[in-house]
């Protein structure tokens, strides 16, 4: 059998990033101060991690103004999709191998 | 690389993620309870308008119609929302501070728009009903609109409310069967279900 440590997705594997497309798998689209509220940390350490997601293209930006406060949405691409799909089977099989 | 038990929390975080998220987990089954209670207050309260003192089971061949206690009838009706609605917002908002939620999220929000077009349109109907003189099927529109604004928010919240949902609309068909248990059935739905599934969720999820 294949070793399932070589199917995980390597941006993946820090928990943050994972949380956040856990939120976007299951949501349509997500602001930034929502997200921030759900998972519990700083605008600095989301900033970064969503910049990471951004540039692998697992996640989509679009920027627009409500009542001329910037409001940024995050939605997960098809890509995102597929690769978070893979990394949690890889870690479905991981956590199996060792039982 | 990573220990195991690593990935098994990656996984449980992915779950908890997905639902805190998602799912309205401030619901109060507590409020749940109250709220059948005050329903049960406002069911008596109506009771001593229109049907005293024929015994609470007397089927009604008439209807209401004379306007002092269809207004009554109103008031009650309005309070016992009222007492509804903050006590549900005071008990969640206590919940939502003890998980460290905010109670206005995009969940929050979807839930109440899900639950409002529904409950709106059911309101504007019924109301319509007593303006044309139509008063036997009030309380069957009554139940089946709340039921099915509960199965709307439903999608937003725990899977309870779906079947508290259900059981409103059946309890609502029946209901419009037999018009002169009106009031009856109102109690049963608003009251007993109420506290029912209440119940069921303040001993699964609130303690």
């Amino acid at each position: 059998m294949k070793n399932p440590f070589e199917n995980l997705d390597k941006i993946l594997e820090h928990r943050t990033r994972l949380q956040i497309m856990s939120v976007l798998i299951t949501n349509d689209a997500y602001e930034f101060i929502s997200l921030k509220d759900v998972l519990g940390i700083t605008d600095g350490n989301l900033a970064s991690h969503i910049k990471a997601l951004e540039r692998v293209k697992y996640i989509s930006v679009s920027k627009s103004f409500v009542e001329r406060k910037p409001n940024t949405k995050y939605k997960i691409t098809e890509r995102g999709r597929n690769a978070f799909k893979k990394h949690l089977d890889a870690l479905e099989a991981v956590v199996k191998q060792q039982k | 690389m990573r220990e195991i038990p690593e990935y098994e929390k990656d996984l449980a975080s992915i779950r908890s993620m997905m639902e805190r998220s998602s799912k309205f987990i401030s619901l109060s089954g507590l409020s749940g309870i109250l709220a059948g209670v005050y329903a049960l207050c406002g069911a008596t309260a109506a009771y001593f308008t229109i049907q005293y003192p024929n015994a609470p089971l007397h089927y009604l061949t008439y209807s209401v119609d004379e306007s002092a206690a269809l207004g009554k009838l109103i008031l009650i009706a309005a309070l016992t929302l009222l007492a509804t609605l903050s006590t549900g917002l005071w008990l969640s908002a206590k919940k939502a501070r003890k998980h460290a939620l905010k109670l206005w999220s995009p969940t929050s929000r979807k839930l109440l728009l899900n639950v409002f077009i529904p409950l709106v349109s059911g309101g504007i109907f019924i109301l319509i009903m007593l303006y044309t003189g139509h008063f036997g099927l009030a309380a069957p529109a009554c139940l089946i609109f709340y039921g099915l604004g509960l199965i709307q928010g439903s999608i937003n919240t725990f899977d309870e409310v779906r079947y508290l949902g259900f059981s409103e609309i059946l309890l609502g068909l029946i209901s419009a069967l037999l018009p002169g248990y009106g009031l009856l059935f109102w109690a049963l739905g608003f009251g007993i279900l109420h506290i029912i599934y209440g119940a069921i969720m303040y001993n699964k999820y609130d303690t």
